[in-house]
C-alpha cells in the first residue's frame, strides 16, 4: 500500500518537475547562457522524464497486485461468514441477492486501486507542489496550495454529491422500468394474446420519457460540475500568474522562474483529477461495505455446541412433535408434525404446496431448528451433535441441487472426493445416464455449463442424485429430486436408488401421490393456514 | 483505432451517430482552444521575463487566456454533458426497438439459455457504462485523432526542428498504439475474461453453498478460493507485467519526445535561433500532443464495458421476427374456430436459435368444439403447435387454416381475440390480482372477475388474503405460488370468453386433489368451445376428446377418439 503510494506521488511528482525544469531550462535558454550552464538543466528534465515512466510503470504493478491479494482476501473473508447462512437467509429466489453479495465483494476490492492510492498521491503531489511554490514565490505557495486544496476537496464532493443526487432520483424510476422490461420479457407472448402489446409499449415509453428527463437534468447538474472543475484551475492559474508577473516586475522573482512556476501548477493538476472518480468510488464502496456489513450481522439458524455428542449409528431419524414458522409474528407452517425413518425404510412425504415440506427436510439435515419439538439422529437431539456429524450420516437431495460449472466427474466427487471410476459410472448408470455419457465426447470430464445448455432440468436433477448415491449417508432425502423426470423414469430411477444401497433409510418429498407409491409408507403433511405462507417464503 | 470504434453501435443506433458528429465538433473546439492557451501563456510569460512588463500592460492577455483556459472547461463541460445525453439517448432507443422486438416481431420468449434478468440489466442500468463509454472514451478517441495533428501544424510553423522531432515520436507512439490495439488490447480482454471468470467462479460457489453444506465440504471450499484466488493473483500478475510494458514505453516515447523538445528549443534559444514565446509555446505543446493518445489506451475499458449492455441488446434485435408480415389481400371475413375447424397441413417450424420444439410436417386438424390433446415428451413441439395456432410463430413451410382461410391471411389481433390462453408457467404483472385477471378483458366488472376466479378455484385463496382481490403482486408485490398464478392464468381464460381455449400443462403446478377440482371447472370452460389441452396429468386427459402423441417433431398418431383405459400412466 505504501509502496504503490509513494510510487503514484513520485510518477506524479516527476511529471510536475520535467515540466517545472523544462520551464526554466528555456527560460534560462533565453538569456543565452553558455551552453555548459544548461546541461545540468538538460539532464534533470531527461532524469525527471525516464523517472516518471518507470515509477509509473512500478506503480501499476504494485497497485494491481495489491487489489488481486486484496479481492482473494476478502472473498475468502466474506464466503466464510455467508457458509452459516445459507440457506435460509437469501430463500428460494435469492439468487439476484447473491448475485450483488459477489459483486459487492468484487467492488470493495477496488477501495484502494481507486480511491485510497489516488486520495494519499494527491495529498503528497499537493504538499510537494506548495512547497516548491513557495521555495520560487513565497507569495505564490498559498495560492498553489488554495487552489490544488479547493480542487482536492470540492471537487470530488460536488461530483459525489451529484452522481448521489441523480443516484437518488433515478433509482425508483429505474426500478419500475427494469421490473417492467422483466415481465414484458417472461410474459410478452401473454400480453401479445390479451392485445396488450401496443398497451405495453405505451407504458415503456412513458416510463422511458420519464427516466430520459431526469437524466438530462443530472446530466446539466455533472457538466457543470465538470465546468466548475476546469474554471477553478483557471482562476488558480490566473491568480499564480498575476502574482508572479507583479514579483518579476518588482525584482521580488527572476525572471526565468515565472515559466517554472506557472508549469509547476499546471502539471500539478493532473495529480488532483482522478479524485472526483475517486470520490464517487468510495461511495461504491462504502454502499457495499454497509450491505455486507448486514448480511455479516445476520443471525446463525444454527450453531454448534462446544462439546458436540457422537451418534452411535444404527438408529432411527425422527421428528418428534416439531413446530415451526419463519418468525415470532408469523403463522405456523405446521404444529406438532411426528415422523420416523429407519434405517433401511423408504417413506414417502406428501402434501400440498406450502405446507412446508421442504422446510420440514431443512430441520432434518439442520439447516435450521423447530420452533418447537426436537429432531433426533440415533436418540440424540440434533442439536446436541455437530452438524459435520449429522451431515454425515443424514444427506438432502433437492429439487434445485446445485450442479457446478466444472465437469461431471468433479461434480460427483463432491460426494465422495475418493470414488473410484466404476462406482462412479454405477451411480450414473442408476440414474440411466450411462447413455447420455456416451454420446458426451469427454465423458465423465464434459464440462456441465452454468446456463443449462449442456444438460437438460432433468438430467441435471439425475446427476445430482447419482451424487447423492456416492454418498455414504444412513438416511437420504429426497426433496421433489425428480420432479424433471417424467413419471416412469422417475419411478425406475427410484427403484434403482431403493436397491443401490438396501439398509439406507430414504424420505421421498414429493406432490406426485403416484409416484409415493413406490414407498412402504406415505406421510401427509398438511398446511396449517391454507395454502399461504409468509410473502416469499412460500414454497412451490 | 477504428477497431475499438464500436462500428455495429454507429450503424444501428441514430443517437450514438448524432452524437460523435457533436464530438467531433467539440473535439475541434477543443483543438483550436489548446492552440491558444499555448500561444496566450508563452506570450504572456515571455513579456514578463524577458521584458518585465506590468501587470497593466499584459491585463488583455491576461483576460484572453482566462477566457480561453474558461473555454477549455465549457468544452469539457459539453463533452461530459453530450457524452451523458448521447449514452441516454442511444440506450433508450434501443429499449424501445427492444420492446417492439420483444411484443410485436417476436413475442415467444428469448429462449433456453437466455437470461431475462441480465437483458433487463443492460437495457436500464447499461446507461452507465455507456455514459463512461461516450463522455470518457469517445471524447479522448476525437481528441486522439484532432488534436495531435493541430498542434503538429502548428508547431511546423514556429520550429521544424521540434516539428520533426514530434513527427518522429508520433509513429513510434502509434506503432506502440496498433500493439496495444493487437497484443496488449487481447491480454487486457484476456485479463477481463479471467477477472469475470474468477467472479463467476466465486458465485458459483456461493450459489452452491447449500448444496456444499450437505456435503460437509463447505470448509474445504473455503480454501480452494484462496489458493484460486492466489494462483490468479500470480498468472494475472505475469501477464500484467507485460501488458504494462506497453504503457511503460508509450510513457517513455511521449517523456523522451518532451525533454528532447524541451533540449534542442534550448540549444536553439542559446543560438538565438528562437524567440521564448515560440519555444514556450512548442514547450506546452508537446504533453497535449501525447496526452489523448495515451488516454485512448487508458480508457480501454470504457469501450469494452461500455458496448457490452448495447451488445446484449443487439443480440435479441438480431433474432428474425417469427410472424410473417401482413399479406397484401386480407380476408375480410375472421373465421370462427369454434364452429370450422382448425387445421395443420403438413407444417414445419423450426427456432433458428434452438433445436428443440421444432416441427417436422405435421397434419392435424382440431375438431370444432371438441377437446384435442397434445401429450409427450417436453421440448417433443407441443407448446410449439400452440404457438403457430394462436400466431405467436408462423410456420416455415406448411399452412394453418380455419374454415379454409389461411391463418396469415388475417388480422393477427382479430385472430388473436378469439383465443384464451393459460401457459404453462403463467406471468403476473404488476398491479392487483383483479387486474391481473382482467388482463384479456380490461372492462370486465368486479362481479364478473370474481365469478371468474370462483370458477378457477383461485377464489379461496384470494379471499384468504388480507386485501383480497386487491392484494398487489407481481415485481414489488406479494408472492404467490405457482399454483396459485396458474389458477389467476385459469380465471383470466374464464373471463376472456374465447372461442379457442390453449391450455398448455394448466395444472402442472398443482397437487391431485385440485387437479381434479380444476379438471372440473376446465370441462366446463371448454364447453361450446374448441380445445387445445397440452397435458401430461392422467386424470385431466381423461376431459379430452382426441389424444394426439407428439415426439420429437412429430405425431405418432392421427387425432382419434379414446377410452379413458387407454391413457398412459
Amino acid at each position: 500500500m505504501a509502496l504503490s503510494v509513494l510510487l503514484s506521488a513520485g510518477a506524479t511528482g516527476a511529471a510536475i518537475a520535467l515540466l517545472a525544469t523544462s520551464g526554466y531550462l528555456i527560460s534560462r535558454a533565453a538569456q543565452r547562457p553558455q551552453i555548459l550552464a544548461l546541461m545540468v538543466t538538460i539532464v534533470a528534465v531527461r532524469a525527471f522524464g525516464l523517472s516518471r515512466a518507470a515509477l509509473r510503470y512500478g506503480e501499476r504493478l504494485a497497485s494491481h497486485d495489491l487489489a488481486l491479494r486484496q479481492l482473494a482476501r476478502l472473498r475468502v473473508r466474506f464466503y466464510a461468514r455467508l457458509v452459516p447462512l445459507l440457506p435460509g437467509a437469501f430463500r428460494r429466489d435469492g439468487g439476484d441477492l447473491l448475485a450483488r453479495f459477489v459483486a459487492d465483494v468484487d467492488t470493495l476490492s477496488d477501495l484502494y486501486l481507486r480511491t485510497l492510492i489516488p486520495a494519499i498521491a494527491a495529498l503528497v503531489v499537493i504538499a510537494g507542489a506548495s512547497l516548491a511554490a513557495w521555495l520560487i514565490l513565497p507569495a505564490s505557495g498559498g495560492a498553489v496550495l488554495g487552489t490544488l486544496a479547493l480542487s482536492a476537496l470540492a471537487l470530488p464532493w460536488l461530483s459525489a454529491r451529484v452522481a448521489q443526487r441523480s443516484g437518488r432520483r433515478q433509482a425508483a424510476v429505474r426500478a419500475r422500468l427494469l421490473g417492467e422490461l422483466v415481465e414484458t420479457i417472461d410474459g410478452a407472448a401473454e400480453l401479445v394474446m390479451c392485445d396488450r402489446g401496443e398497451d405495453r409499449v405505451r407504458q415503456l415509453q412513458d416510463s422511458d420519457a420519464e427516466l430520459s428527463r431526469l437524466v438530462r437534468a443530472d446530466a446539466l447538474a455533472a457538466s457543470l460540475a465538470t465546468f466548475l472543475g476546469g474554471a477553478l484551475s483557471a482562476v488558480g492559474l490566473l491568480v499564480v500568474l498575476v502574482l508572479g508577473i507583479d514579483a518579476v516586475h518588482s525584482g521580488a522573482l527572476s525572471g526565468v522562474l515565472l515559466a517554472a512556476l506557472a508549469f509547476l501548477l499546471l502539471a500539478s493538476y493532473e495529480g488532483v483529477a482522478p479524485l472526483p472518480a475517486a470520490a464517487r468510488a468510495l461511495r461504491g464502496c462504502a454502499a457495499a461495505a454497509r450491505r455486507l456489513q448486514e448480511i455479516g450481522a445476520q443471525r446463525h439458524l444454527v450453531q454448534d455446541l462446544a462439546d458436540p455428542l457422537v451418534p452411535h449409528g444404527g438408529g432411527t431419524l425422527a421428528a418428534d412433535a416439531v413446530s415451526l414458522r419463519y418468525g415470532p409474528e408469523e403463522p405456523w407452517v405446521f404444529r406438532d408434525f411426528a415422523l420416523s425413518l429407519s434405517p433401511g425404510e423408504h417413506v414417502a412425504l406428501v402434501g400440498p404446496s406450502g405446507a412446508g415440506k421442504s422446510s420440514l427436510a431443512e430441520l432434518l439435515v439442520r439447516f435450521r431448528d423447530p420452533d418447537a419439538g426436537s429432531v433426533t439422529l440415533d436418540g440424540i437431539d440434533v442439536r446436541e451433535i455437530s452438524q459435520e456429524q449429522l451431515r454425515r450420516a443424514v444427506l438432502l437431495c433437492d429439487q434445485d441441487a446445485h450442479l457446478f460449472n466444472t465437469t461431471i466427474r468433479e461434480n460427483l466427487l463432491i460426494a465422495r472426493p475418493a470414488a473410484s471410476e466404476q462406482e462412479l459410472l454405477q451411480a450414473l448408470r442408476v440414474v440411466e445416464l450411462s447413455g447420455l455419457l456416451a454420446d458426451l465426447p469427454d465423458g465423465l470430464d464434459t464440462v456441465i455449463a452454468a446456463d443449462g445448455a449442456t444438460l437438460s432440468g432433468g438430467q441435471r436433477q439425475r446427476v445430482a442424485l447419482a451424487r447423492a448415491l456416492l454418498s455414504d449417508a444412513r438416511f437420504l432425502i429426497l426433496d421433489e429430486a425428480t420432479s424433471h423426470l417424467d413419471a416412469q423414469l422417475a419411478h425406475r430411477v427410484l427403484r434403482g436408488v431403493f436397491s443401490q444401497r438396501p439398509g439406507r433409510g430414504v424420505l421421498l418429498i414429493t406432490h406426485d401421490l403416484q409416484l409415493a407409491e413406490a414407498c412402504e409408507r406415505t406421510l401427509r403433511l398438511a398446511p396449517s393456514s391454507p395454502l399461504i405462507g409468509p410473502s416469499g417464503l412460500l414454497n412451490v | 483505432m477504428s477497431g475499438a470504434l464500436d462500428r455495429r453501435l454507429l450503424r444501428e443506433s441514430s443517437a450514438a451517430r448524432s452524437h460523435l458528429r457533436v464530438a467531433v465538433v467539440l473535439g475541434l473546439a477543443s483543438a483550436a482552444l489548446t492552440l491558444a492557451q499555448a500561444v496566450l501563456l508563452a506570450h504572456l510569460i515571455e513579456r514578463a521575463a524577458l521584458h518585465h512588463a506590468t501587470l497593466a500592460a499584459l491585463q488583455p492577455e491576461l483576460i484572453a487566456l482566462l477566457a480561453v483556459l474558461l473555454g477549455r472547461a465549457a468544452v469539457s463541460g459539453a463533452f461530459e454533458l453530450s457524452g451523458r445525453l448521447g449514452a441516454e439517448r442511444t440506450i433508450s432507443e434501443l429499449r424501445g426497438r427492444l420492446a417492439r422486438q420483444l411484443l410485436i416481431l417476436r413475442p415467444l420468449g428469448l429462449g433456453k439459455g437466455a437470461r431475462t434478468g441480465e437483458l433487463a440489466t443492460a437495457a436500464v442500468q447499461g446507461v452507465d457504462a455507456l455514459e463512461d463509454y461516450f463522455a470518457g472514451y469517445l471524447p479522448q478517441l476525437v481528441l486522439a485523432a484532432l488534436v495531435p495533428i493541430a498542434v503538429l501544424g502548428w508547431t511546423v510553423t514556429i520550429d521544424p526542428i521540434a516539428a520533426g522531432i514530434l513527427a518522429l515520436t508520433v509513429p513510434v507512439l502509434i506503432c506502440f498504439m496498433v500493439l496495444i490495439g493487437k497484443g496488449a488490447r487481447a491480454q487486457a480482454r484476456k485479463r477481463w475474461q479471467a477477472l469475470s471468470l474468477l467472479s463467476a467462479h466465486f458465485l458459483d460457489v456461493v450459489r452452491g453453498l447449500p448444496t456444499l453444506r450437505a456435503y460437509r465440504r463447505e470448509h474445504a471450499q473455503s480454501e480452494i478460493l484462496a489458493e484460486v484466488g492466489e494462483r490468479y493473483r500470480a498468472t494475472t500478475m505475469a501477464t500484467l507485467r507485460v501488458a504494462f510494458l506497453s504503457a511503460l514505453v508509450l510513457e517513455l516515447c511521449a517523456m523522451i519526445g518532451t525533454a528532447l523538445v524541451a533540449a534542442t528549443i534550448g540549444v536553439q534559444l542559446v543560438d538565438g535561433a528562437l524567440g521564448l514565446g515560440a519555444g514556450l509555446t512548442v514547450l506546452l505543446l508537446a504533453p497535449e500532443l501525447y496526452g489523448p493518445l495515451r488516454g485512448v489506451g487508458q480508457q480501454f475499458h470504457a469501450s469494452n464495458d461500455g458496448t457490452a449492455a448495447a451488445e446484449r441488446i443487439f443480440a435479441v434485435l438480431e433474432q428474425p421476427p417469427v410472424i410473417a408480415p401482413g399479406r397484401r389481400s386480407r380476408a375480410a371475413h375472421v373465421p370462427d374456430p369454434a364452429r370450422e375447424a382448425l387445421a395443420l397441413r403438413d407444417v414445419s417450424f423450426s427456432y433458428p436459435d434452438r433445436p428443440s420444439g421444432a416441427l417436422a410436417h405435421i397434419d392435424l386438424e382440431l375438431a370444432p368444439g371438441e377437446i384435442t390433446a397434445l401429450t409427450g415428451p417436453s421440448g417433443a413441439g407441443k407448446s410449439t403447435i400452440a404457438a403457430l395456432a394462436m400466431r405467436l410463430a408462423d410456420p416455415s413451410a406448411g399452412v394453418l387454416s380455419c374454415g379454409g382461410v389461411d391463418l396469415r391471411d388475417l388480422d393477427v389481433a382479430r385472430w388473436r381475440e378469439q383465443i384464451a390462453w393459460v401457459p404453462q408457467k403463467a406471468q403476473l404483472f404488476a398491479g392487483t390480482i383483479a387486474e391481473n385477471i382482467a388482463l384479456g378483458a380490461p372492462r370486465a366488472d368486479q362481479e364478473r372477475i370474481a365469478w371468474a376466479a370462483q370458477a378457477a378455484g383461485a377464489h379461496e385463496f384470494i379471499q384468504a388474503l388480507p386485501q383480497g382481490m386487491r392484494t398487489r403482486v407481481g415485481e414489488a408485490g406479494r408472492r404467490l405460488s405457482a399454483g396459485q398464478r396458474q389458477r389467476i392464468a385459469l380465471a383470466r381464460a374464464f373471463l376472456r370468453d374465447a372461442r379457442l381455449l390453449v391450455l398448455d400443462e394448466p395444472t402442472a403446478n398443482l397437487d391431485d386433489a385440485n387437479v381434479e377440482q380444476i379438471g372440473d371447472s376446465l370441462a366446463r370452460l371448454a364447453a361450446g368451445r374448441t380445445t387445445l389441452l397440452i397435458v401430461h396429468h392422467p386424470a385431466l386427459a381423461q376431459h379430452a376428446d382426441h389424444l394426439v402423441r407428439v415426439a420429437a417433431g412429430r405425431l405418432l398418431a392421427e387425432a382419434e377418439p379414446i377410452a379413458p383405459q387407454a391413457l398412459p400412466a
